[in-house]
């Protein structure tokens, strides 16, 4: 990829550094390993269960993302623009592109990073029984590439505005659409009037679907491409929207 | 060489840089003058590549900063106003950035870094964080970074904005001392700065420019002979509606 070349691994490099150096990356942490331990030892009851298997982890990851992630993606673009750096970054030889892609890519390597830090829970379930480790590695691929996606949505909202707080909202908002877009009540509410293919079309939409099949263990490259291309859809939409704001 | 040709600018309903033309040569010090509001700061965001111009363009050093972006970005050094820099970075720390992100690596990237630190007497704040540094280091941090790669072409917004006497001193001295073999552009509404550092004075009000040449050349103009009569008459009336820029 020519675009992830010297100024875009620079930005890189400066954005996992802005990251690790700030209190938010250790608050986001710690919150993301306390919840979803939470959630799956005492709300799921992994040990009641007797399975030896980490749906009742999984499963709360597009939840504990749709509130964790937009935090960490807010600063991305709205505080350059908040304290002007922006202005900096934009007439230093860059382009856009490698710019957009040097960010992305920092801030899905701290949430790569905070993913990994679950391992102990690996081990836990190994020690238990003997789990289905395709299905472990298909439910970290799932929810790393679940991730990237809520990420992207972050990363557009941020473009969107200078106010983190705006971001935020935004960004969950078009989360839990993304996320709800498959479950009966929306399909429901949209099958009343809209024609089978356009509620089929939402449906598709939701990351529920595409996660679920992942964290079975089922690798299925229409799930894989799923995810991808809402990033990149996202990403380029976030490129469009700065490079309007530039102009207007 | 920088050459700017008839620059235009629309934010909506206001056209905020209307027609702005000039030709600046190595060794000249241009000083862009103008009441607050009056498009200097949206030229200069034009010329640096910040900005896509509604029309016109700018030629630095040969490439067309509109359809040859990145080239021409690599001829200019630029101090944006207020010097935004990325506070929770030490000087050094953000010095490297701005040189591998203008591809300067290895020893040549520390090399590169050392000389900008050593050219703007940040020696004492090296591994400060920026954002606890005082304004003068700050925007001395800010012009570091845009002379880091020795570029022909400088261009400052307001440079001394916001600076102790001494400080002002300081920064100009460093510009002067810049000045025989690069093409500099500053914005400025203090008109001291333009009497003790600038071979030419462009003054800029409503977008357009209404006056060009040396500060001699302008004095003249006034019966008094001082600069603050020539700016006054020229930018009379000229309150800012909106900031634009």
């Amino acid at each position: 990829m020519t675009c992830f070349s010297g100024p875009a691994w620079a930005v890189y490099k400066r954005e996992v550094r802005a990251y690790i150096t700030s209190p938010v990356a250790y608050v986001f942490m710690v919150v993301f390993l306390v919840l979803t331990a939470f959630l799956t030892f005492s709300v799921s009851n992994f040990y009641e269960n007797n399975q030896a298997d980490l749906r009742s982890f999984f499963m709360w990851h597009p939840w504990v993302y749709l509130i964790l992630v937009p935090a960490a993606a807010m600063r991305l673009w709205a505080e350059e623009r908040r304290t002007g750096t922006i202005e900096l970054l934009l007439t230093l030889p860059i382009t856009l592109n490698q710019a957009i892609l040097g960010k992305f890519f920092a801030a899905w390597t701290f949430l790569a990073a905070a993913l990994a830090l679950t391992f102990p829970i690996v081990i836990t379930t190994c020690y238990l029984g003997a789990p289905d480790g395709g299905a472990i590695a298909g439910g970290y691929l799932g929810s790393l590439l679940l991730s990237g996606a809520y990420l992207a949505v972050g990363m557009l909202t941020s473009a969107m505005t200078r106010n983190q707080v705006i971001s935020f909202v935004l960004s969950v908002a078009i989360g839990f659409f993304l996320l709800i877009a498959g479950w009966p009540p929306v399909t429901g509410m949209l099958a009343h009037w809209a024609p089978l293919w356009l509620v089929d079309g939402v449906a598709a939409f939701s990351f529920m679907a595409h996660f679920d099949s992942l964290q079975r263990g089922v690798l299925d490259l229409r799930d894989l491409a799923y995810f991808v291309s809402v990033i990149v859809f996202m990403l380029f939409t976030a490129h469009v929207v700065l490079e309007n704001r530039r102009a207007a | 060489m920088l050459e700017v040709r008839d620059l235009h600018k629309r934010f909506g309903p206001i056209h905020a840089v209307r027609g702005v033309s000039f030709k600046v040569e190595r060794g000249e010090v241009l000083g862009f003058l103008g009441p607050n509001g009056a498009g200097k700061s949206t030229t200069m965001r034009m010329i640096t590549g910040f900005l896509p111009p509604s029309a016109g363009t700018a030629i630095v050093n040969g490439h067309d900063i509109v359809s040859d972006t990145l080239a021409a970005k690599h001829e200019i050094g630029y101090l944006p106003e207020n010097s935004p820099v990325y506070g929770e970075m030490t000087v050094v720390q953000f010095l490297r950035f701005v040189a591998e992100v203008r591809g300067f690596h290895g020893v040549t990237r520390d090399a590169r870094v050392e000389h900008a630190i050593a050219q703007c007497h940040l020696e004492q704040v090296r591994l400060q964080a920026i954002e606890t540094l005082s304004k003068g280091y700050k925007q001395r941090t800010g012009l570091a970074q845009a002379i880091l790669h020795d570029p022909p072409v400088l261009i400052m917004d307001e440079p001394t904005d916001g600076l102790d006497p001494n400080q002002k001193q300081v920064v100009r001295a460093m510009i002067r001392e810049m000045a025989l073999q690069k093409v500099i552009v500053l914005s400025t509404h203090i008109l001291e700065e333009v009497d003790a550092i600038c071979t030419r004075v462009i003054v800029i009000a409503h977008g357009q420019i209404v006056a060009n040449g040396t500060p001699a050349e302008l004095k003249a103009r006034s019966p008094s002979g001082r600069l603050e009569d020539v700016f006054h008459t020229l930018t009379i009336g000229d309150e800012p509606v909106r900031k634009v820029g």
